[in-house]
């Protein structure tokens, strides 16, 4: 019995590939199991291989696996790109229509099963999804009706005989693979699952989820892979709140727009990919100067200019700590798993309004895109602080001088007045300003205000609620390993097998980005023997960033991945034995 | 009831004497107090440029944000408030050249907004250089041997683009200009009037006395009927576009946020934020 699996199903993208994941997964996350998907897409909407890749199991598991179990294939070239990944003991089962070709140098098990035969003649060739999902069924022994409220849900609204045909097709694709095993059992079955109720979900969800959450009427954004499902999940269920989403004409407008809304006195953000973050830079100084709360999820994806858009990178680091010109106060979090995504996106738009400063949500595409389980989130871990926030009831002053929206304060935060609040005006411009917001060119003037508002984030990194993710059990370690995002699954599991090896291994993910939290890594990397720093990028941004602020120029290593494809953990397992 | 005079403020404008900008203000000054607003429930959003400034010399909110998206930044305003009367402007180089794009997808949408444009045909802050509103052979320091591109007809443009509501006045007709900008904060959606706005420093051929020799008020056009989207591009076609007066308006097409599903009936800034559990545990069973 298999602890995990791995599954893949791949064919040209439009033929449902998509969709037999989907309803692959959502029955086995509806048994208890814990799942992580990986889809592997082109730029296209038609054509070009497609695949997703599933992974089982009855424990957490956060990175997409080495090896596959078994692989469906709708087409010769998910077999051909594919087949090397199968362990010894994999299967391989194959749409007879094509006239599959097993490959010489596999010792994968080979079926050709007729997926789209049994499908027709069960009414139509869309079905073939379905009878491959029963086909796999029947490899890790599993209950076709496991399928039938999943089933029901996807295709109920279309009657009654739809989900019998949909059943049926499964459970003649379970007949048949039966029948070829000939009563011989693969040792891929599944142990029983804890039958809990989880959520499973893509990152881009958990952000859309958190920013519902945290009070979002607002959202105003231009659609891009991979952050478009944020914006479609949010046009969904703002108008329940009396809010909406707005598609903007580019993402200038949707900055700007939201900068605006933020001004106006309610939470409104927007997100995008790099070619899109690329576009918003000035509105970001426009933010940071005029001290008005802004949230940007930054979906990250391969660049530069249009780059890989479909696939995975962490190119965009630097930019997001750096880009507007001039100096600003701006905070960068980099949750690592959906569930982070979830909570930080509600810590952003507090902080967002708190400290009066643009804040960007990092993301990357695997995070974003990927989906897996989450256990329940927690409404009572929720909270709204909304700052030095103005609504009403401000005392009439004497003279029609204007209110004090940018006044020097010991922490940096002014009171902020929103329009519509009587004896509340004031100027705002990015144009330095004083404290009134009139514009001034005066040095002392200028000098105030520029520390007023840098100080802002002084203590920040002391407030943020695990500013690193650590997972360091070695008071003196072998290897520190360090990451962001969604690479902290794959070290993870990556740490496992080095412990297992007799390595003594730490694990730090940074989740507050900027300002950097030094402080907190600082005596990681000072007492451990190597420091690794792993990134999906070709420069080693973020370690460059870790040496900036904490030095150890020569300690701090690269593991780098830049082809577009996610980590998985013999990459890291192998770099780090280099390296140490 | 507010005067035009609280809608002043003690900072002097730093534009030229003799700037057409200066009658811009004290026409916004006066159509805000004609329809009954309070200083603190307008907003001036503006971009950048020498009328940019505007926002900065009117008593009221007002936010000068970036070069050419001062609407974008007051369609999120006007969202986030529907209480607020919101008005944005900026030069013909802010919305016809480097903030077009937003021009044409505000008057799409619709949002109630009033956007005032202070047409000068070039750039003045920046020292004299051309602009898409200055005419084909125009001399500036970026075109020293003249202007070789067309230029822009931003009314036409919006007569054809879905504008419900199309104005164009000049600086120096104070009541007439007063008039259409309190029709334009009046009028249920996106309202674009253009004004021409002389600057004294670097346009010789646009003056004062120019547009008083070529401009022809519509009020004078026997029978004009701004209802028709027919009439209204020929009379500008016809007049090369220098004509003053409401060009165009569309009083039956409901505004943006009239179409918007679910849209609050209540200014958003005023609402709850927390979703409450039962709402939250809902959206989390959505997932399971």
């Amino acid at each position: 019995m298999a602890e995990q699996l791995s599954w893949k199903v791949g064919g040209q993208q439009g033929e449902g590939i998509e969709s037999t994941g989907e309803i692959f997964s959502m029955a086995l996350n509806r048994l208890g199991y814990y799942l992580y998907g990986y889809r592997h897409f082109s730029s296209r909407i038609k054509g070009g291989h497609t695949n997703n890749k599933i992974r089982v199991s009855t424990k957490r598991v956060s990175a997409v696996a080495d090896d596959l179990d078994i692989l469906v294939a709708f087409d010769q070239e998910t077999i051909d790109v594919n087949y090397h990944e199968l362990h010894h003991n994999g299967i391989i089962i194959a749409d007879s229509k094509f006239n599959p070709v097993k490959p010489e140098d596999t010792d994968a098990a080979f079926y050709a099963v007729p997926f789209t035969e049994i499908a027709t003649e069960l009414g139509t060739s869309l079905m073939k999804n379905m009878v491959a999902v029963g086909a796999t069924c029947a490899i890790i022994n599993l209950d076709v009706s496991v399928f039938l409220n999943v089933v029901e849900e996807i295709f109920g609204r279309k009657g009654e005989t739809v989900v019998q045909k949909n059943m049926e097709a499964i459970q003649q694709g379970y007949d048949y693979m039966k029948e070829k095993m000939g009563g011989a059992s693969s040792d891929l079955e599944l142990p029983p699952a804890d039958g809990k109720k989880r959520m499973f979900m893509i990152g881009n969800d958990a952000i859309a989820l958190g920013a519902l959450t945290a009070g979002v009427r607002l959202m105003a954004a231009y659609p891009i892979t991979p952050a478009s499902e944020i914006m479609e999940y949010l046009i969904k269920k703002l108008p329940k709140v009396g809010g909406t989403v707005i598609q903007t004409e580019d993402e200038i407008a949707a900055a700007t727009m939201a900068i605006g809304a933020n001004y106006g006195g309610i939470r409104s953000f927007t997100a995008s990919a790099g070619p899109g973050l690329s576009l918003m830079m000035e509105a970001i100084g426009l933010s940071g100067m005029t001290e008005t709360p802004l949230v940007i999820v930054d979906t990250q994806r391969g660049g530069p200019s249009t780059g890989l858009p479909t696939k995975q990178e962490q190119s965009d680091l630097m930019a997001m700590i750096y880009g507007t010109h001039g100096e600003i106060p701006k905070v960068v979090i980099a949750p690592g798993t959906a569930e982070e995504g979830f909570y930080d996106t509600i810590e952003a738009f507090n902080i967002a309004e708190e400290y009066q400063v643009p804040v960007i949500i990092l993301s990357d595409l695997q995070l974003s895109l990927g989906k897996h389980t989450v256990d329940p989130l927690d409404y009572s871990k929720v909270n709204i602080r909304r700052g030095k926030l103005i609504k009403e009831g401000l005392p009439e002053s004497e003279n029609k001088g204007y209110f004090k929206r940018y006044e020097l304060t010991e922490d940096g935060v002014s009171p902020r007045v929103i329009p519509g609040v009587a004896n509340g005006i004031h100027h705002v411009t990015g144009v330095e300003h004083d404290e009134t917001g009139k514009p001034s060119e005066s040095p002392a003037n200028r000098k105030a205000q520029m520390d007023k508002r840098m100080r802002k984030l002084d203590n920040l990194h002391n407030v943020f609620p695990n500013a690193v993710y650590k997972n360091a059990k070695h008071d003196e370690a072998d290897l520190l390993l360090i990451g962001f995002n969604s690479t902290g699954g794959v070290i993870e599991e990556a740490m496992e097998r080095l412990e297992a090896d007799g390595v003594k291994v730490n694990h730090a993910r940074v989740r507050l980005v900027h300002p950097f939290p030094t402080d907190e890594i600082l005596p990681l990397i000072e007492s451990a023997k190597h420091v690794a720093v792993v990134e999906n990028n070709a420069t080693g941004q973020l370690a460059s960033i870790i040496k900036m602020n904490a030095g150890y120029p020569q300690k701090i290593k690269s593991i780098l991945k830049y082809d577009g494809n996610p980590f998985q953990p013999h990459h890291i397992v192998d770099s780090s034995k280099e390296l140490i | 009831m507010a005067t035009f005079k609280d809608f002043r403020n003690n900072v002097k404008p730093n534009w030229c004497p003799g700037c057409g900008d200066f009658s811009v203000q004290a026409a916004i000054q006066r159509a805000a107090a004609n329809a009954g607003l309070t200083p603190e429930n307008l907003a001036v959003i503006s971009g950048i440029g020498c009328s940019g400034r505007i926002s900065g010399y009117i008593n009221s909110y007002g936010l000068h944000g970036i070069h050419g998206r001062s609407l974008p930044i007051a369609q999120g305003v006007k969202m986030a408030n529907k209480d607020l009367t919101v008005i944005a402007s900026g030069g013909d180089g802010d919305g016809f050249a480097i903030g077009m794009g937003h021009t044409i997808h505000a008057m799409r949408r619709n949002i109630d907004l009033t956007y005032i444009v202070m047409d000068n045909q070039i750039y003045g802050l920046t020292k004299g250089q051309t602009s898409p509103r200055s005419a084909a052979g125009f001399k500036t320091k970026s075109t020293p041997l003249g202007s070789i591109e067309q230029t822009l007809s931003p009314m036409q443009l919006a007569v054809t683009t879905g504008a419900t509501f199309v104005a164009q006045s000049f600086s120096t007709d104070l009541k007439d200009l007063t008039a259409i900008i309190e029709a334009g904060i009046n009028h249920k959606g996106f309202s674009l009037i253009n004004v021409f706005s002389p600057c004294v420093t670097y346009n010789k051929v646009n003056t004062y006395d120019w547009f008083k020799e070529n401009l022809t008020k519509l009020s004078d056009i026997e029978g004009y009927d701004p209802s028709s989207r027919k009439i209204a591009m020929n009379t500008l076609m016809q007049h090369d576009d220098l004509v003053t007066g409401i060009i165009y308006q569309d009083k039956e097409r409901p505004s943006y946020q009239q179409l918007v599903e679910g849209y609050s009936e209540t200014p958003l800034s005023d609402a709850e934020l927390r979703l409450g559990e039962e709402a939250f545990d809902q959206l989390v069973k959505e997932f399971m």
